[in-house]
């Protein structure tokens, strides 16, 4: 019996080692709920790999940061200068979106939907990942020490990353939307049709549970839809790349991640989500009339004489005293509509122009005198003229 | 000097210094988990696999090759979010074979050293999914393209790794 025992000592030895580790995985596997099971190791193991990981993204961080900083400065005039275009553009993007959006606060607030809204998030480094194909999840430096809790939501800019798995001290453990073990509450922007995004076994993504007889176009935007409790309704997944018929009446729908998964060096935890009703904004909606407004002085009525638009428009100092004197309002961007120039734009409707710009239309009702803003107290003379590309400062 | 005989061959056995044998899997788990990050296609890489077949075909011996194995996944498992244990058992069922095939081949040279990883990476591959699968319940798609260029790979960075790690092992 000895010699027996001798003999496959080490196959015996091997036997032993795998039941252990299979018997582990079992309870694991029977207690899914309950990732205290296994903690103590993933603990050790994360506070073991997490210091190198933290150091060494920090050295490359702050060389990257010195580079960019005061090295890499080429180009950036040209870049400052385009970027302050694009917010010009989106300002105006902005007013025209915000007056479609208290509409549809107010349409909400009649039919009494509640909705979700972000109202806390946590940036968060990206430290690490599982360094596994079979597990796609990556580890960033913020836990429980910065308030993450497991079940929050990681976004970026782009769109939706995941959400925290497990939770430990100074670290977190994000599962990637790509992962297989994934699943997130997903909807169509167009066609408004509802399913799960899953990922798959090469690390991509797709939404399951669209019946096969929906019409789903290539290009379509898939957003959150807030069913699964963990994302708010409306952040981008990704964009539907590719529609096949599947099996059981399913259709196959390859979606490409908003969010470079591939590439994420910060990310931010969504930490906290109010859910109110809404309500109808009570000062109505912003418009670039009002924001004119603020910055010019009072209007009084115009004069008999006064001309049409491009005329000057009298301004009336208060509390001084003084005549009405006239000032010329400047148009607002870079429209190029000669009779905004000359008129005073404050009490009328602005419209989109052909060109994404703001453009009088009528004088709204009530709003004909507007109050001269602090630092417009005394009457001005503008001076005759004004360049198209001029501020309205 | 141990000296294993084999069918009349002559197999020197070799080991590592303590500080190697506990560094060199702690920065294989570590690179494996920081360089993905920086280089996508890292991820198809596993360089705790290579540390310990490397481990287990230099020591030549199972019991040291299993514990090796077993003590690596398990670290790598603990990493991952999924449950603990199918890395430790693929590379425990690795560690042994290693250490048994080193113990009867010749596995100095890189000829030999390229096609046992070859096949070790697609054993522990094989042994992953079937447990994955068969006990766990996940979904994991299994493709012999991937998996076979990913074995490839693995098996030319493994004969760079086992030359590197060739001088940090010292004759018993």
């Amino acid at each position: 019996m000895e010699s027996v025992l001798g003999r496959y000592r080490n196959l015996i030895v091997l036997v032993g080692v795998l039941f252990i580790q299979v018997l582990g995985l079992a309870v694991q596997v029977r207690r899914s709920t309950d990732t205290d099971s296994s903690r103590l190791i993933r603990v050790w193991a994360v506070t073991a790999i997490s210091p190198f990981e933290k150091v060494l993204v920090w050295v490359q961080t702050s060389t990257g940061n010195l580079w960019h900083n005061y090295f890499y400065l080429r180009g950036v005039r040209a870049e400052n200068r385009e970027l302050k275009q694009q917010i010009e553009q989106m300002r105006i993007e902005q007013v025209r979106m915000s007056q479609d959006a208290d509409q549809a606060r107010r349409l909400q607030a009649l039919l009494a939907f509640k909705e979700q809204f972000i109202s806390q998030t946590k940036a968060a480094q990206v430290i690490g990942s599982s360094g596994s194909e079979q597990s796609r999840s990556i580890y960033i430096d913020k836990g429980e020490n910065a308030g993450i809790k497991p079940d929050m939501a990681v976004i970026t800019a782009d769109g939706v990353v995941g959400k925290v798995l497990h939770v430990y001290r100074s670290t977190s453990l994000v599962l990637l939307i790509n992962d297989q073990s994934s699943g997130v509450g997903a909807i169509l922007e167009k066609s408004r049709l509802q399913g799960i995004l899953r990922g798959t076994a090469s690390g991509e993504i797709g939404m399951e549970k669209v019946m096969s007889d929906e019409q789903v176009a290539a290009g379509e935007v898939v957003l959150t839809s807030g069913g699964d409790r963990i994302f708010p309704k409306g952040l981008p997944l990704g964009r539907v790349t590719r529609v096949a018929p599947g099996s059981d009446l399913f259709l196959n729908i390859e979606v490409k991640p908003a969010a470079n998964l591939s590439k994420l060096e910060e990310v931010l935890v969504v930490t906290k989500i109010d859910e109110r009703q809404a309500t109808p904004d009570q000062t109505g909606p912003v418009r670039a009339a009002d924001i004119l407004a603020e910055r010019l002085p009072t209007v009084p009525p115009k004069p008999p004489d006064a001309g049409a638009g491009g005329s000057p428009t009298t301004v009336e100092a208060p509390g001084t005293g003084t005549a009405p004197r006239p000032v010329q309002a400047k148009p607002k961007s870079a429209a190029p509509t000669p009779g905004v120039a000359g008129s005073l734009p404050v009490a009328s409707k602005p419209t989109p122009s052909p060109t994404g710009d703001n453009v009088t239309e009528k004088p709204a009702a009530g709003s004909a005198t507007v109050k001269a803003s602090p630092k417009t107290e005394k009457p001005v003379e503008a001076p005759t003229p004004p360049p198209a590309q001029d501020s309205p400062q | 000097m141990a000296i294993t005989y084999t069918s009349g061959e002559q197999v020197e056995v070799y080991r590592f210094g303590i500080p190697a044998t506990i560094l060199i899997p702690l920065a294989a788990v570590f690179l494996q988990a920081w360089l993905p990050l920086r280089l996508h296609f890292f991820s198809i890489f596993d360089l705790p696999l290579l540390v310990t077949i490397s481990f287990a075909m230099a020591r030549r011996s199972q019991m040291a090759g299993l514990f090796t194995g077993a003590l690596i996944g398990l670290f790598q498992d603990a990493l991952t979010s999924q449950p603990i244990g199918l890395y430790g058992i693929s590379k425990t069922v690795v560690g042994f074979g290693a250490s048994s095939l080193g113990i009867k081949l010749d596995v100095e040279n890189a000829g030999a050293r390229l096609l046992l990883t070859l096949v070790f990476y697609v054993v522990h591959q094989v042994v992953y999914f079937t447990v994955a699968r068969g006990m766990v319940g996940l979904q994991k798609g299994w493709t012999w393209q991937h998996e076979l260029g990913s074995a490839l790979a693995n098996a030319f960075l493994g004969v760079i790794l086992y030359a590197l790690l060739d001088r940090l092992k010292q004759r018993t």
